[in-house]
C-alpha cells in the first residue's frame, strides 16, 4: 500500500498583484505517496476550503506536463527536486515524512504575482507575437513535400520547437533571463527553411521585446537548461546570438512593424 | 425541423459546389465585421489566425494564461490525412469511408467526405508554418499507421503532434494579434451569449484576475470550447475543461446533439486512489507492439493483487491475450471503443490486475524481445518514461498495467454543414461540435478536424453568413440584451457565493463522475440510467443547497470558479443520460448491454437509430425536447462493424 | 519599417561588449605569462628588465596596452551595468534558492570573482605599473664581457643617464635599465603580498573557466566539434595553466630566492 506521510509547507501566499504577500505555515496531512504534488494541494485546498478558509490558488491544467501551466518553486527550484519535468509530474514518494517544503511562485519581474503562486505570463506571449511565426496565410501554400528538409536538421527544429513556455528557465536563471525561451522559438524557425524569409527580423524583433519586458541577461550559467522540464539546450542561446549578431552587423534587414 | 443544409450533388462536389455558391464579403467590407472566436485550441486559434488573415476583427477568448495552452496541446499521436504519400492505397474516399465506419456510421457523410477532402491542405498549411513533422532520411515527410488504419496515413511529430499543431496554429495567431486585427483576452471565461433578434451577437465574460463581468459584441460567435469529458471528474481532460461556454449556449437556443457518445480510451494509466485528480493517457500507439493481457484465472489475479505473485511468474499458458483470442486479424489494435470495453469486461470478470484490480496488463516482454530494448525505447522511450514517473514501475521490466479512461466526447452542439448552429450566427467548431466522428472517434482524427474546421471550413461560411446579413453597421452594444444577459450572470455568480454549505464543488463533481462511470460509461442499461438520472437530480440539490462556495467575486477564485463549472456539468450529466436512455441501440462509444451481438458486440439498431438526437433546452428543470436529424448514407452501405 | 534597438543597448550588445573584452585580456594573459616567464631565469634581471622596457616603449605595444585598460574598464562597467540590470529582473527573490542543483558555483558569482580580480589588478598596477612610471624603482647596470660572456651587475643612481641605455665600450656592453626585477623581488618578500597574489589567482582560475567558454557560448559558437575544445581550453589552459604559472611567480621569490 501506499506509503503516508505528514508535511510543513511554507507557501507564499499574496491576495493580489497589488498587495505584498507572506509565507504561510500549512500542514499537510496524511499524504499519500503516490499522490502527485498538485494532487497534495488540491488534498491541502479541500481541507482549507472545509475550513472555510481561501484555498491556495496556483496555476495548473493538462497535469501531464505539456501545457506548461503550472509553476511552482519548490525548495528552491523550479518544478520540485527531479529534473526533466513539471510540477505536475512530480509525486509525493519524492519527499517524507516530516519534511518542510517551501513553496514559491516564479520571481520575476516581467512575472509579477497575481495571486498565491499564480504570476502574469503574458510578457512571453508579447514575445512570440512580435516574431515567433512565418508570414503565411491559410491557403495557397505549397504541398507539404515541396520543402524536403534533412532528417537531422527537422529533428533539431523539433527539439528546440518542444518549449512549453512554462517559465522554469527564467524562474531558475538568477539573473531571470528569458534567453532560453526566446532562443528556442528563434532556433526553431533558423533553423527551418520555412523560416529563412524572415530570419533576421525575427530575432532582433523578439530580442527587443524581450528586453523590453525586463528579463535580465544571460551569464550563461547553465540553469536554465538544467531546469527545462523539456530539456531545451543551452546551444539555443548561442544560436540566437549568432542570429542576431548577423542582423547587427551584416545584414541590412530593419523590424518590420506591422501598422 | 432540423436543416442540416447539405448540399445537393455528388458526394465528391459538394463542398466545392458549395464554396462557389456561398456569398462573399467584399474584402474593404470584412473589416466591418467582429467575430467573437471562444476557446483558442486548434479549432479556435486557426479559425481566429483565418479569419483576422481574411481582414475580419477578431476577439480571443480563452481561460488558460496564454491561447498556447489550450489542451489540444496534449495530443500525442498524430494527424490523419489522406495525402497517399506512401503510395499504400489511401485517398480521401478511404479516409472518408474509414471515418464513416469507424464511427459506426451514425456521421452526416457530407461533412466527413468534406473532413477527408481537407485534410490534405492541413497539412500543407503547417509545414508551411514550420511544424517540425518527423521526416524520413530523404527530407520527406513521415507517416505512420494509427489506430488500427490499414494505411499508413498518420503525420506526426514525435509523441507531440498536439502541441506542434497547436504551437504552429498560435503563431499564426500571433502574427494577427501583432497585427492589431485580433484582440487576445486570456483568463477569461464565456459565461453567456448574448442574443439580438434571434441571433447571437455577442457574449458575457468573467476576468477571472479581477472578476469583472464583461460584454463583449460580435457579428458572429465561434465556440470552440473543446469536450465534456470532465462531467465524468476523472479524464484525460485538461483540470480546467469545462462544458460551460457550450452548455450556456445550449440554453440559449444551440442544441445539443448526441450527448452520450463519449470515447474511452483504453490505454491509460490507472487510477490509484481517491485522490486522484485526473488521468493520464498514454498513445495507443503502444498498441503495435504491446500484448494486452490479464491471468485466465480469478485466483491468479488475486495472488497478483495481493503481492503474492509477480507478472512474470504467470506462465504463457495462464495468460490470456484476450483482444488476440477475440479478434484474430486486428488482435490488440482493434478500436478504442472494442478494446476498451474488453478491458472492463476483463475486470467485470475479476480478473484485474494491480492493487485495485482495476487494470490490465499491456506487456512489452515479446516486443523487447523481438525488436531490442534499443528499438523500443526509441519507439515509446518517452511514454515508458512518463510511465514510470507517474506509477515508479519500469515498464520495460515489468509489464505496464493500462485502463481505459474518459477521453473525447463525440456528441456536442448540434451544427449544420455551414458549421452554425440552431442559433444563426453562433457556430461551433472542432471537438465542441457533433459532427464528424459518430459515434466514435478513430486515432489521429481529432486535430484533423480542429484544423479542418477552422483553417478551411468556417471562413468560407461565416462570410456567408455575413454577406447575408445585409447590413455593416456595428452590433449595437446598448441594446438592452447585453445588460439583461449581464444581469442574469451577475444573479448566477451571486446565486453560486451565497451558498455556505457543508460539501466542497469537488465533493460534489467527484459523485457525479462517479455516477456518470457507473451508469454511463462504457455499458449502460436502461435499468442503471434510470437511476442515474434520479441519482444526478438529487446532487443537483443537494449542489445548490449544501456546496460551499468562498471568497468573492472580484478576485482569482478557484471556488467560484468550479461551482460554476460544476452546475453546469450536473445539468449535461442529466442530459447525457437521458440521450442514452433514448438511444436504446449500442453504437461506438455508446454500449447498451441490452443491444448486443450473440458474441457480446455492439450492436446497432439502424432502422430506428439512423439519427442524430439534437436536444432543445426548455427551461431550468424541465425535460428537453428530442429534434432528429435522420442520417441518409446515399454513398456507403451499412454493415455491422467486425474487427474479427 | 523601424529600427530595432542600437545593438549596445540590447542585452545580447552588452553580452557582447562583455565576451569581446574577456577574449582579449584572455589573449593578453598569455602574452603576459609568456614575457613574464623570464623571472625565473637566474639572471639578475637582465632579460626581464629589458623585456620590461620594450614592452612599455614600443609603439604598437602601447597601443595595445591602452586597448587593455580600456577593455578591463569596459569589462568591469559593463559587468556592474548588467549586473543592476539583473537584480531589477528580480526584485523579490527567493526564500530558498538551490542554485547548486543546476549550475556551478563559479558561473553564478562572477561578480564576485571579478571583483577580487580588479582590487587585485589595481594593486599589481600599483606596485609595478605605476611605480615603474613613476621613478620609484630603482635602476641597475649590467656589464658583461663580449669575450667571456660574464656578466656583473650593480646598483646605480637615476640621474647618469636617461631611462635605458645600451653602449659598448671596450668589448664590455653597458646596458643600464629600471631595475622592475628587483621591485618584484622585494614585493615578494612579503608574505602578505604573496598571500593575496596566490588567492588572486585561484579567483582568476574559477572566472576563467566560466568565462572562457561563456565567451564564446555568447558569440555564438555552437559546433559540435569546436565547442568541446574550447571547453577544454578554458578549463586546462585559462583555468589551470595561466592561473597556476603567475602563482609560482611570487611562491618562487618567497620560497626560493
Amino acid at each position: 500500500m501506499a506509503q503516508h506521510m505528514n508535511l510543513t509547507l511554507k507557501v507564499w501566499r499574496q491576495k493580489n498583484d497589488k498587495s505584498k504577500g507572506k509565507f504561510v505555515t500549512i500542514q499537510a496531512k496524511d499524504i499519500a505517496d503516490d499522490m502527485s504534488f498538485l494532487e497534495m494541494l488540491d488534498v491541502v485546498n479541500e481541507d482549507l476550503t472545509r475550513k472555510g478558509e481561501d484555498p491556495i490558488y496556483f496555476d495548473h491544467d493538462c497535469r501531464e506536463g505539456i501545457c506548461g501551466m503550472c509553476s511552482l518553486v519548490i525548495n528552491g527550484r523550479p518544478h520540485g527536486p527531479k529534473y526533466g519535468i513539471t510540477t505536475c509530474q512530480l509525486h509525493m514518494r519524492s519527499f517524507h515524512d516530516g519534511q518542510t517544503i517551501v513553496i514559491e511562485p516564479w520571481r520575476a519581474a516581467a512575472f509579477p504575482v497575481l495571486k498565491d503562486l499564480a504570476v502574469d505570463r503574458t510578457s512571453f506571449d508579447r514575445i512570440q507575437q512580435a516574431g515567433g511565426y512565418v508570414n503565411v496565410n491559410t491557403g495557397g501554400v505549397p504541398d507539404a513535400n515541396t520543402i524536403p528538409i534533412p532528417k537531422r536538421i527537422a529533428d533539431e527544429a523539433f527539439e528546440s520547437a518542444t518549449c512549453i513556455g512554462c517559465g522554469a528557465c527564467v524562474a531558475a536563471c538568477k539573473n531571470a533571463s528569458a534567453m532560453l525561451f526566446v532562443s528556442a522559438k528563434i532556433s526553431q524557425f533558423a533553423l527551418l527553411p520555412q523560416g529563412q524569409t524572415e530570419r533576421y527580423e525575427r530575432a532582433q524583433a523578439m530580442i527587443d521585446q524581450m528586453d523590453a519586458e525586463g528579463f535580465g541577461n544571460c551569464t550563461n550559467t547553465g540553469a536554465c537548461e538544467a531546469e527545462c522540464p523539456k530539456g531545451i539546450k543551452l546551444s539555443n542561446i548561442a544560436r540566437m546570438n549568432r542570429e542576431y549578431f548577423t542582423a547587427k552587423f551584416f545584414r541590412e534587414e530593419d523590424v518590420h512593424t506591422h501598422s | 425541423m432540423l436543416d442540416s443544409k447539405v448540399p445537393a450533388g455528388p458526394l465528391a462536389e459538394k463542398w466545392s459546389k458549395h464554396k462557389f455558391n456561398m456569398k462573399l464579403v467584399n474584402p474593404a467590407n470584412k473589416r466591418k465585421f467582429t467575430i467573437i472566436v471562444v476557446g483558442t485550441g486548434l479549432a479556435g486559434a486557426s479559425a481566429a489566425a483565418s479569419l483576422a488573415e481574411l481582414g475580419y476583427n477578431v476577439k480571443t477568448f480563452c481561460y488558460q494564461d496564454s491561447p498556447r495552452r489550450a489542451h489540444s496541446i496534449a495530443a500525442q499521436g498524430g494527424i490523419n490525412a489522406a495525402k497517399n504519400y506512401q503510395n499504400d492505397g489511401d485517398s480521401v474516399y478511404r479516409l472518408f469511408y474509414d471515418t464513416i465506419k469507424g464511427g459506426d456510421y451514425r456521421a452526416r457523410e457530407a461533412n466527413v467526405y468534406r473532413l477527408a477532402e481537407v485534410s490534405v491542405n492541413i497539412i500543407d498549411q503547417c509545414v508551411a508554418q514550420g511544424v517540425p513533422f518527423a521526416r524520413e532520411y530523404g527530407g520527406l515527410l513521415d507517416n505512420r499507421s494509427f489506430g488500427g488504419a490499414q494505411v499508413s496515413r498518420t503525420f506526426y511529430a514525435r509523441g507531440q503532434t498536439g502541441q506542434q499543431l497547436l504551437l504552429g496554429a498560435y503563431s499564426a495567431l500571433n502574427r494577427q494579434i501583432r497585427k492589431g486585427k485580433v484582440i487576445s483576452y486570456t483568463r477569461h471565461e464565456m459565461l453567456d451569449l448574448v442574443k439580438i433578434d434571434g441571433h447571437a451577437r455577442g457574449i458575457i465574460t468573467r476576468d477571472m484576475v479581477t472578476g469583472k463581468i464583461e460584454s463583449h459584441e460580435g457579428h458572429a460567435v465561434l465556440l470552440c470550447t473543446g469536450g465534456y469529458g470532465n462531467v465524468f471528474f476523472l479524464s484525460t481532460n485538461a483540470m480546467g475543461c469545462n462544458v460551460t461556454a457550450a452548455w450556456r449556449a445550449h440554453k440559449r437556443g444551440a442544441f445539443f446533439a448526441n450527448p452520450c457518445y463519449t470515447q474511452i480510451h483504453p490505454t491509460c494509466i490507472p487510477v490509484t486512489g481517491d485522490h486522484q485528480s485526473k488521468l493520464t493517457l498514454m498513445s495507443e500507439s503502444l498498441r503495435n507492439d504491446g500484448r494486452v493481457w490479464v491471468p485466465k484465472t480469478k485466483e491468479l489475479s488475486e495472488k497478483l493483487r495481493q503481492g503474492q505473485l509477480k507478472p512474470a511468474d504467470i506462465k504463457e499458458e495462464d495468460r490470456d491475450y484476450f483482444l488476440e483470442r477475440k479478434y484474430p486479424s486486428f488482435g490488440n489494435l482493434v478500436p478504442r471503443d472494442v478494446a476498451s470495453r474488453n478491458a472492463k469486461e476483463m475486470v467485470d470478470d475479476g480478473r484485474g490486475v494491480g492493487k485495485s484490480g482495476v487494470a490490465v496488463f499491456l506487456d512489452f516482454a515479446d516486443a523487447i524481445k523481438r525488436l531490442g530494448k534499443d528499438t523500443v525505447e526509441a519507439k515509446y522511450g518517452n511514454l515508458f518514461d512518463m510511465y514510470y514517473q507517474i506509477t515508479d514501475e519500469n515498464p520495460y521490466e515489468q509489464p505496464m498495467r493500462i485502463y481505459p479512461a474518459v477521453h473525447y466526447t463525440m456528441g456536442g452542439i448540434w451544427v449544420d454543414y455551414n458549421l452554425m448552429t440552431t442559433v444563426p450566427g453562433l457556430y461551433a467548431l472542432g471537438e465542441c461540435n457533433f459532427s464528424d466522428h459518430g459515434a466514435n472517434r478513430l486515432g489521429a482524427s481529432a486535430l484533423m478536424q480542429g484544423l479542418s474546421d477552422g483553417y478551411f471550413v468556417i471562413p468560407y461560411t461565416v462570410g456567408d453568413y455575413l454577406a447575408n446579413l445585409g447590413s455593416f453597421a456595428p452590433v449595437d452594444k446598448n441594446n438592452p440584451a447585453f445588460e439583461q444577459t449581464r444581469k442574469e450572470v451577475e444573479d448566477k455568480i451571486n446565486a453560486l457565493l451565497s451558498l455556505k454549505g457543508s460539501k466542497t464543488v469537488d465533493d460534489i463533481h467527484k459523485k457525479l463522475g462517479n455516477i456518470m462511470w457507473e451508469y454511463c460509461g462504457m455499458a449502460r442499461t436502461a435499468e442503471g440510467l434510470t437511476k442515474a438520472k434520479g441519482l444526478i437530480q438529487e446532487l443537483k440539490k443537494e449542489f445548490w443547497s449544501d456546496v460551499k462556495v468562498l471568497g468573492e467575486n472580484e478576485e482569482l477564485n478557484m471556488s467560484l470558479e468550479k461551482a460554476g463549472r460544476v452546475a453546469d456539468f450536473l445539468e449535461l450529466g442529466e442530459l447525457m443520460v437521458d440521450d442514452a436512455l433514448n438511444r436504446s441501440e449500442s453504437c461506438g462509444g455508446h454500449f447498451r448491454l441490452e443491444s448486443q451481438t450473440e458474441e457480446g458486440e455492439a450492436k446497432r439498431d439502424d432502422e430506428n437509430f439512423t439519427y442524430v438526437a439534437a436536444w432543445e433546452f426548455k427551461g431550468d428543470d424541465q425535460p428537453e425536447a428530442l429534434h432528429k436529424e435522420e442520417l441518409v448514407f446515399e454513398n456507403v452501405k451499412l454493415t455491422q462493424r467486425s474487427y474479427k | 519599417m523601424s529600427n530595432s534597438k542600437p545593438v549596445l543597448n540590447s542585452s545580447l550588445g552588452r553580452k557582447l561588449i562583455m565576451s569581446l573584452t574577456g577574449i582579449f585580456l584572455c589573449l593578453f594573459l598569455i602574452v603576459h605569462l609568456i614575457g613574464n616567464l623570464q623571472l625565473f631565469k637566474n639572471d639578475a634581471g637582465y632579460a626581464f628588465n629589458q623585456y620590461a622596457y620594450f614592452m612599455t616603449h614600443f609603439t604598437p605595444i602601447k597601443v595595445v596596452s591602452y586597448l587593455l585598460y580600456a577593455s578591463i574598464i569596459l569589462h568591469a562597467i559593463y559587468a556592474l551595468v548588467l549586473t543592476m540590470k539583473n537584480k531589477a529582473a528580480r526584485p523579490i527573490g527567493y526564500a530558498q534558492f538551490n542554485g547548486a542543483a543546476n549550475s556551478k558555483w563559479n558561473s553564478r558569482n562572477m561578480g564576485i570573482l571579478g571583483t577580487i580580480i580588479l582590487v587585485f589588478l589595481a594593486t599589481h598596477m600599483y606596485n609595478f605599473w605605476w611605480k615603474y612610471h613613476n621613478d620609484q624603482v630603482p635602476y641597475v647596470e649590467y656589464r658583461t664581457d663580449l669575450a667571456t660572456g660574464e656578466t656583473t651587475v650593480q646598483e646605480i643612481q637615476a640621474d647618469e643617464f636617461n631611462d635605458y641605455q645600451v653602449t659598448v665600450e671596450n668589448n664590455v656592453e653597458i646596458i643600464k635599465a629600471r631595475d622592475l626585477y628587483k621591485q618584484v623581488d622585494f614585493a615578494f618578500q612579503n608574505i602578505g603580498i604573496v598571500i593575496f597574489y596566490v588567492l588572486a589567482m585561484v579567483a582568476l582560475s574559477f572566472h576563467l573557466i566560466h568565462g572562457f567558454k561563456s565567451a564564446f557560448q555568447t558569440l555564438g559558437v555552437t559546433h559540435k566539434k569546436y565547442v568541446p575544445i574550447i571547453e577544454f581550453l578554458g578549463v586546462w589552459g585559462f583555468g589551470v595553466i595561466i592561473p597556476i604559472g603567475f602563482a609560482l611567480m611570487p611562491l618562487y621569490f618567497y620560497f626560493v630566492k
